[in-house]
């Protein structure tokens, strides 16, 4: 499938290249190794493979057919129709990176506009063209704060308020790096005491960035200006994961002095996808432009006078600076970051803000009401944003076995 | 390509200027050139510091390319030419005078071994092609 | 002359309108605490017409795949099958959460079970990982995997990573993120690695290597059993990069020459689209050697079938995993695009794919060494490498032929990659394009190589048909304009 030649032209082409056999194009490969035989069923027709996939599709229950009140840094949303139909332009997916910038505006201009959303939610004064997902964006958020201060201060304070997968992401990606160390000096003794405070006494001159997450991975809103006031009277940077949909109403991390700003843009019109593609937003102010990795989108003109964009600060990456850049990052969520600027663009302001108003009354309409059957605690200090924990009569794992037994995914 | 004849140069294409116990340096009209137009200038060290030969003491971006300056001798640092970092263009347009990019000092003078004078070093660039 | 410009989507804002309506909220009456409450929030208000129109206009200034040939070396452009795009949208794939309960989401862990074997059986390793978000990610799991086998043995010394000369320079980069120290080898006059160079490197400091196969100028490495052997002998590890797999697909398997671990690009081989920079995926293939180190989670049958129940699957990680590397199980709407590329294919149809990527491939190298300096000039596979050195035409630059092709209607090859070949042109035409799309793509280079001595402005100029011009990229680094 998918090759177009008949066989008059293969034999031509054969014969322009001076061959009789297309096996003669692989003489370099050992002739012992070479052809293995795969075992692999053989191919099947479109059609039959189709069928194939909605049988293996037919065994998911999923989120449409049952409610599901799962969250923990992947959300469902409503998601506008009009949102695929642009983001399925194939325009837009089946091109490349847009290294050819008279040929790749739609890409470009989109990235800027992206761009200019996520600076302007979270208060910052610039922002990439996107990173992998939630995860990888707090571990490069890392990376980046270790080499702002040239490898002089090695430790990382992590707040036990950061989702545990983005912990441990950055755990993976720091523990190589000469002498660093990501740490969670947090004694959680309750859910509602991992305060940014208390991460205060931690800090010190060995100190280079202090991450938290807004609201916190069990819902909760802090106000943590005395934090960012005590890392930088420290010499320290400071690092807020935040749920872009909370920030439609929150004081953005900006106003409060963060550094970098970066979060999980997943809940920005993409639909739950069982874990991904999602897509890692990353914005800082603006002395820190430069020390940003991944892509980055600037205006310019062309040779014409028309305004334009293109990829702009490549001499960071990784094909100029090889071993010396400070990822290795050579991609961006392309596609996803496309699908939150088209989402954000449909819902505005008053769109993005009634999103979360509605998020919020409903956590705290269903908080009221689970709060009231015997048995049952809110454990999540308020206000909490769209999440919150409850601590259950009997282990958490039978009540979420009884919810699907009743048609829930609790 | 200019090469001014009261200079040494070193191998990574830095010059440095020696009167006397103060050193300036910054890089050549040929390392400029390579690297076209210069976007961005980056100095990692501050004034008051002292450097070992061959220290990294920042780095030149142009839109296609990114160099490491080091230093070729051995000081401490006196001044920083923040024009430099404000416009980066002047590296291009005056590499010797105006571009300089720090200034250096060492009481017990500077070694100047292994670096090379105008000629060695217009050699050096043509050998290079 | 008409400007081409597209408004931004700030300009097209207008105080009032409104793009979506939500449902009524029926339980009002919670108050999002002031103190709390942003001031303002600048985001453009405009219609759901406004916003479909602005990214249709924004859509009709790109190139891409479904419009015309992308002969980008490396990156494999080939054609995005459409039942791919239809297939990844079913709902049974997109609305599922990824913490839900596995006895709900069995189909979704078979996919990723299934995949996992066929990516295995097609590079001959015994062990995957599709976790990964891109191939650099991939690159990042499989040389952790090689230093945490090191750190495992207590071969703490190990520190240097060597790296071919030709190598893409994510490679590099890779390297450093692990930890490592990145030393050159050097590509012989076949376009080879050279073994003397090589040898003169291995000892008891060496991590592992880590090599392109068939290599950055679409050859084919002559020596890569004697290579990968040198390696394992002074206890060094080798890394597979597989940015040129298509090349690959049924012709051998890494296993058998010498590898240790691979990653795939699955936006390059397994065609799924390339999304205008992404996402791709990544996936880790490795030995039983590395197997305790693959990032997870993995997936793994827990139960086998029975007559009347079909297996069960669950998730795990290797007891001595690398860590996770981003949050939940990799991009699975791609994977589900792969997956449905790869079933449609097949064992046999596989083999083809690699065998006509290398037809099409050596079709265009002959025709256009005739017109076009070919360092390297034997067989290749998958792409080759040309020069732009013309002794007639001095001045012109690999950049300018690039630029011209794009007025011919064509996206440019690579260029400027790999460093080893200074003014390069890397061409890969895959295997879905027809024998008239070659030839076209031939004529006009050969017209190009013609107006390069007669008519050298018309390609210092171009690209002159494109709706913009060329970008003026200093200004844009020197005068940073990152938001609107």
């Amino acid at each position: 499938m998918y090759i177009p030649h008949s066989e008059a032209e293969r034999d031509e082409m054969l014969a322009a290249i001076g061959i009789d056999k297309i096996d003669a194009l692989f003489e370099a490969v050992p002739e012992k190794f070479r052809f293995p035989n795969l075992r692999l069923d053989p191919g099947r027709s479109e059609y039959e493979v189709e069928l194939e996939l909605k049988d293996i599709a037919k065994a998911n229950l999923t989120v449409d057919e049952i409610p599901c009140f799962l969250g923990a840094g992947a959300y469902k949303h409503i998601i506008p129709a009009a949102v695929d139909a642009i983001i399925s332009r194939s325009e837009f997916y089946t091109a490349y990176t847009p290294y050819q910038p008279e040929i790749s505006q739609g890409t470009l201009q989109s990235i800027f506009e992206f761009q200019t959303l996520i600076a302007r939610l979270t208060g910052m004064e610039a922002a990439n063209a996107s990173h992998y997902d939630g995860a990888t964006a707090c571990a490069e958020a890392g990376i980046l704060a270790l080499h702002h201060h040239r490898g002089k201060r090695s430790k990382i304070l992590v707040s036990a308020g950061l989702n545990p997968m983005y912990r441990s992401t950055m755990r993976t990606y720091l523990q190589d790096l000469d002498g660093t160390k990501a740490e969670s000096p947090q004694v959680m003794k309750k859910i509602s005491e991992v305060s940014p405070d208390s991460l205060i006494e931690a800090i010190d001159e060995d100190t280079s960035l202090v991450m938290i997450q807004v609201p916190d991975f069990f819902g909760q809103i802090w106000d943590y200006s005395a934090l960012v006031k005590a890392a930088h009277e420290k010499g320290a940077l400071v690092a807020v994961c935040a749920n872009p949909i909370a920030l439609a109403l929150l004081k953005s991390p900006g106003s409060m002095d963060a550094d970098i700003v970066v979060g999980e843009g997943q809940p920005l019109g993409m639909p739950l996808s069982f874990g991904g593609p999602y897509l890692g937003f990353f914005a800082v102010r603006k002395e820190l432009v430069r020390k940003m990795s991944g892509r980055i989108v600037g205006e310019t003109v062309d040779a014409r006078g028309q305004r334009g964009y293109v990829l702009t600060l490549t001499a960071r990456e990784q094909h100029i600076r090889r071993e010396k850049a400070t990822s290795n990052i050579c991609s961006n969520q392309g596609l996803n970051a496309l699908t939150a600027a088209v989402y954000m663009s449909l819902m505005g302001k008053k769109g993005m803000q009634e999103v979360a108003q509605q998020c919020y009354e409903k956590a705290h309409y269903a908080a009221r009401k689970i709060s009231k059957i015997r048995g049952y605690k809110i454990v999540s200090h308020t206000p909490f944003f769209h999440e919150f924990a409850v601590r259950c009569p009997i282990p958490a794992f039978e009540v979420d076995e009884m919810l699907l037994n009743h048609g829930i995914l609790g | 390509m200019k090469i001014l004849d009261n200079l040494f140069y070193s191998k990574n294409d830095e010059w440095v200027k020696i009167e006397g116990n103060k050193a300036t340096l910054g890089i050549s009209d040929y390392a400029q050139d390579a690297l076209s137009d210069i976007v961005f200038v980056d100095i990692s060290v501050s004034v008051g510091e002292e450097l070992v030969s061959q220290q990294n003491i920042g780095s030149v971006e142009s839109v296609k390319a990114a160099a490491d300056i080091y230093t070729p001798v051995e000081g401490k640092v006196t001044a920083i030419n923040q024009a430099m970092i404000d416009n980066p263009e002047g590296l291009n347009s005056d590499p010797y005078d105006k571009g300089w990019l720090l200034e250096l000092s060492n009481d017990a003078g500077f070694d100047t071994e292994g670096l090379m004078d105008a000629a060695a070093y217009k050699k050096y660039i043509d050998e290079r092609g | 002359m008409r400007n081409n410009s597209e408004p931004t989507i700030f300009d097209l804002s207008s105080v009032g309108r409104n793009g979506y309506q939500l449902p009524e909220s029926d339980v009002r009456g919670s108050e999002f605490p002031t103190e709390f409450a942003r001031e303002d929030l600048a985001f453009p208000e405009l219609s759901e017409q406004d916003v479909v129109r602005h990214y249709s206009r924004l859509s009709a200034l790109n190139y891409h795949v479904d419009k015309g040939l992308y002969p980008l070396g490396s990156c494999t452009m080939k054609y995005n099958p459409k039942i791919s795009e239809k297939t990844a949208r079913l709902d049974g794939f997109t609305q599922l959460h990824p913490l839900q309960p596995t006895e709900t989401v069995q189909g979704a862990l078979f996919l990723i079970y299934d995949l996992q074997h066929i990516l295995s059986e097609i590079s001959g390793f015994t062990a995957c990982s599709l976790v990964p978000a891109a191939g650099a990610q991939g690159e990042f799991c499989g040389v952790k995997m090689i230093a945490a086998h090191h750190a495992y043995k207590k071969q703490h010394q190990r520190k240097v990573m060597l790296i071919p000369d030709s190598a893409h320079g994510t490679n590099p980069a890779t390297s450093a993120m692990c930890g490592y120290e990145c030393m050159p080898v050097k590509t012989d006059s076949r376009g080879n690695i050279d073994l003397e160079d090589l040898a003169s490197k291995c000892n008891k400091e060496l991590a592992g290597i880590m090599i392109t196969l068939p290599n950055t100028l679409g050859l084919f490495d002559e020596n890569i059993l004697k290579a990968t052997a040198m390696v394992h002998k002074s206890g060094g590890l080798v890394y597979g990069d597989g940015a040129n797999m298509n090349a690959l697909l049924g012709i051998a398997w890494l296993s058998d020459l010498g590898f240790d671990v691979m990653h795939y690009n699955l936006h390059k081989t397994f065609s799924t689209p390339h999304g205008g920079g992404g996402p791709g995926a990544g996936a880790v293939c490795c030995n039983r050697l590395l197997e305790p180190y693959l990032p997870g989670p993995i997936c793994e049958m827990i139960e086998e079938g029975t007559k009347d129940e079909p297996p069960f699957y669950g998730l795990y990680s290797p007891e001595r995993t690398i860590g996770m590397v981003k949050a939940f199980y990799g991009h699975f709407t791609v994977l589900v695009r792969a997956y449905t590329y790869l079933r449609v294919l097949g064992a046999n149809g596989l083999r083809r794919v690699a065998e006509y990527a290398a037809l099409n491939a050596n079709y265009l190298m002959q025709a256009l060494k005739k017109t076009y300096p070919l360092p390297y000039d034997r067989t290749c596979i998958h792409e080759f490498v040309l020069d732009i050195k013309w002794e007639d035409a001095p001045d012109i630059r690999a950049l300018d032929v690039a630029k011209r092709l794009m007025d011919f209607g064509y996206h440019p090859p690579t260029n400027y990659f790999p460093l080893i070949v200074h003014e390069s042109l890397m061409i890969e035409p895959t295997e879905t394009e027809n024998k008239r799309t070659l030839d076209e793509f031939i004529e006009a280079m050969n017209s190009i190589a013609e107006d390069a001595r007669h008519a050298p402005e018309m390609l210092r100029k171009a690209p002159s048909e494109t709706p913009f011009g060329r970008m003026d990229e200093v200004k844009a680094a020197r005068d940073l304009k990152l938001t609107a």
